[in-house]
């Protein structure tokens, strides 16, 4: 019996591996998913994520700073996120956490004071009255149990003082002289805490010398972090958003500490 | 008016037989009723100029502008039902946010004119609305440069160099004809702007009236904004300066 | 062969893979703080601490956690911070509302009432904030509330709430109430011995309970109205 020279029904092989089903997507972790059995799955957990923010106020303005790092868990995947904002000339924003979750609330943000400019009323945000916003938002969200999975500073000067602001992803907020998210509230609030309470009339200049001590002391400690970061300035003349900066490091003695081999 | 009792300027939704939508008509008319008001493009930008008519003495000064922010990079000015204008300006500024959200940069003039002419258009075409009494010039600044559109009642919108719209549009347009604008700067415009309202006012008609300036250009950052106090005092003195040397001159010829 | 090809490759994708280390999302957290209230004969006593704490880290060393709502009507509440900051704007909100309505100031007891309404709305998905109300009842007499997180509530004459609240409220017991005492009188209780007994008894507490202490912030409440003072607390 003479074989056919082509196969009467054929059969793909198997593709390669570690894809996606042909006609489906890549299962990305912590995406949200359709309804299940057991209900609608939102995003409890993050995915790009970014490290601390450090905030210190001085004797005439809030100095914020974050890096520009952009972790994949692990992975440190993109090198250039800026997270702080100046919202107007009295305003600044840090931000930690879930990067898409602060591009989403930056992008609705900036619409707002695009607006708020619009009516041309002589009105503009105010740091309190920022805060005090996002407290809203960050609480709406978690009792939705669809939280946005940031921590923010607010930073600027309000009735020519300066003012210092803090919320969570479960609408935990309040004002302090010193505030710093992540791994810089171990390793850097200490440093702020206890410079600020020796020099209570700090100055511009001493308090941005600080911030990047901390900076420094963050990228040799925290492994999520990155020596390229952006510092924030708010003063009654005005904000700005300065850097990056990159700061020079020296890992000369990091062969002698032992216990790690 | 050859329209009256025919029937047909019942509903927007109806035709005449010579192919006419006399409620579009009407609302053209209240455009034409209401204080003029002009737009000059420019090499630099645009500047937009509103006469005002203060209809009491009692309206606090500033009151019920006629000159909006839509965008920080675009500005309108507006003929007809004030109260009409301001849901067009509401409408105008969603879709510009709406923009900035889908593609994450502002809007196009270009973009916007059709948006929202469209949403005029839409309310000629039933008989349960009413149409816009109201045309709006919309000017913007981007990389591209100035730009111009006039949206009217119909929902017809066109690019323009200079526009005019409202009581004086006829002389409005005739005086902005004479203008090199194409080779003018924002700054040269202003003086231009204020001295063609100054000059089409109908001091007999209308009492008293403010004039409103805005600019948006190169000069302003892309910004859209209200003409500066110094400058749109400056430009008020020329225009009544200029005014009254050219009555001067035909009082001569006389 | 066939059947093989047709095999879903599904199965190969990924339940197990590695994320990063983070638990479940929890809508609440414990943020620390001792509220404590006394009512007297014709005053009351609240006091809270001003530390605020997440885990062992301290957040803030200046967030009194009591509240003044009317003239003579102060509210101490701790627990989850989101939740006291809400539940306080709610119940100012109301009070608002009811002063325009009324062209009056609510009542202690009233405010004591609505509290625990407000508390028990969210039976099912609770505030975790632990409230003491402190006032001067209609006949002038001190008045102390205390509830539970959702709304259950009684008039004392004393309470400890909070974290450090099972530390204090024996100690108040045995002060105030003269508990497990022989032959102890009751004596009516003067304003100068209660404020020295909150900050002896908060004292006391910071050197024990890790969430409490930096300082406390006490209020008077007489019927001419409130006088409120801080007294430093180890801040370690």
């Amino acid at each position: 019996m003479a074989t056919p020279a082509f196969p009467t029904s054929f059969v793909p092989g198997p593709l390669w591996g570690n894809g996606p089903t042909p006609g489906q997507v890549y299962n990305f972790p912590g995406a949200a998913t359709a309804p299940d059995q057991w209900g609608t799955q939102r995003t409890l957990n993050p995915s790009v994520t970014t490290t601390s923010v450090l905030a210190v106020k001085y004797k005439d303005g809030v100095v914020m700073a974050a890096d520009m790092l952009g972790s994949y868990g692990s992975l440190a995947r993109y090198r250039n996120c800026p997270r702080l904002q100046k919202i107007n000339d009295k305003t600044i924003l840090g931000c930690s956490g879930d990067y898409a979750d602060f591009q989403f609330l930056s992008n609705i943000i900036n619409q707002r004071v695009v607006e708020e400019e619009c009516l041309n009323d002589g009105f503009s945000y105010t740091p309190p009255g920022l805060h005090s916003w996002l407290t809203r938002v960050m609480y709406n969200r978690r009792s939705q149990f669809n939280p946005l999975w940031n921590t923010y500073l607010v930073g600027g000067i309000h009735q020519e003082k300066p003012f210092l602001g803090y919320v969570d992803k479960i609408g935990i907020a309040y004002e302090a002289d010193t505030i710093a998210t992540g791994f810089g509230a171990y390793l850097a609030l200490p440093i702020l805490r206890d410079a600020v309470e020796k020099n209570k009339k700090m100055e511009e200049k001493q308090a941005v010398e600080l911030i990047d001590r901390c900076m420094k002391l963050l990228f040799y400690r925290d492994a999520r972090s990155l020596n390229k970061y952006q510092v924030a300035v708010v003063t009654k003349k005005g904000s700005e958003i300065r850097g990056p900066i990159v700061s020079e490091a020296n890992w000369e003695i990091a062969h002698m500490v032992k216990g790690y081999e | 008016m050859s329209s009256i009792g025919t029937g047909y300027d019942l509903s927007a939704s109806h035709f005449s037989p010579d192919g006419r939508v006399f409620q579009v008509e009407y609302a053209q008319k209240a455009v034409e009723n209401s204080g003029t008001a002009i737009g000059i493009r420019g090499k630099d930008g645009v500047v937009m100029g509103v006469e005002k008519l203060v209809t009491s003495k009692l309206y606090e000064q500033g009151a019920n502008k006629r000159l909006f922010n839509i965008d920080r990079h675009i500005g309108g000015a507006v003929a007809g039902l004030l109260a009409d204008a301001r849901t067009l300006v509401e409408r105008a500024k969603e879709e510009s946010s709406n923009y900035r959200f889908s593609y994450g940069s502002p809007i196009p003039l270009k973009h916007l004119t059709d948006r929202v002419s469209g949403y005029v258009h839409a309310y000629t075409l039933h008989s349960a609305v009413r149409p816009f009494g109201t045309s709006m010039i919309v000017a913007s600044y981007d990389a591209d440069g100035p730009e111009m559109f006039l949206i009217e009642p119909s929902g017809v919108s066109w690019g323009y160099y200079g526009c005019a719209i409202g009581k004086a549009k006829q002389q409005a347009k005739t005086e902005i004809e004479k203008l090199k604008m194409k080779d003018m700067s924002m700054k040269d415009l202003v003086k231009e702007v204020a001295k063609i309202i100054y000059m089409v006012h109908d001091e007999v008609k209308d009492k008293s009236f403010e004039l409103e300036m805005s600019w948006v250009g190169e000069a302003t950052d892309g910004k859209h904004q209200l003409v500066p106090k110094d400058v749109h005092v400056a430009a008020e003195k020329y225009a009544k300066e200029s005014l009254e040397e050219s009555d001067d001159s035909d009082e001569e010829e006389l | 062969m066939e059947a093989m090809a047709m095999m879903p490759y599904q199965q190969e994708q990924t339940n197990h893979i590695e994320r990063p280390i983070q638990h479940r999302f929890s809508p609440y957290d414990f943020n620390g703080g001792t509220v404590l209230a006394i009512a007297g004969e014709d005053f009351a006593v609240i006091a809270s601490d001003t530390r605020l704490m997440t885990g062992f880290s301290i957040l803030a060393r200046d967030v009194p956690k009591t509240t003044q709502y009317t003239t003579n009507t102060v509210v101490g509440s701790c627990g989850f911070h989101g939740d006291v900051l809400t539940l306080t704007k709610v119940i100012q909100t109301r009070l608002k509302m009811f002063t325009y309505l009324h062209q009056k100031e609510m009542d202690t007891s009233s405010v004591a009432a609505m509290l625990s309404t407000v508390l028990y709305y969210r039976r099912f998905f609770p505030y975790y904030v632990y409230n003491i109300v402190a006032g001067i009842d209609t006949e002038g007499k001190g008045c102390v509330y205390s509830f539970d997180p959702v709304g259950s509530y009684e008039r004392e004459t004393y309470r400890a709430g909070g974290s450090a609240s099972s530390m204090l409220q024996p100690l108040l017991d045995n002060q105030i109430g003269m508990k497990n005492q022989e032959g102890a009188k009751q004596v009516p209780l003067a304003k100068a011995k209660a404020v020295a007994l909150v900050k002896d008894v908060f004292t006391s507490a910071a050197e024990r309970d890790i969430h409490t202490g930096d300082a406390v912030c006490i209020h008077v409440i007489t019927k001419q109205g409130t006088t409120k003072e801080t007294y430093p607390l180890r801040r370690d």
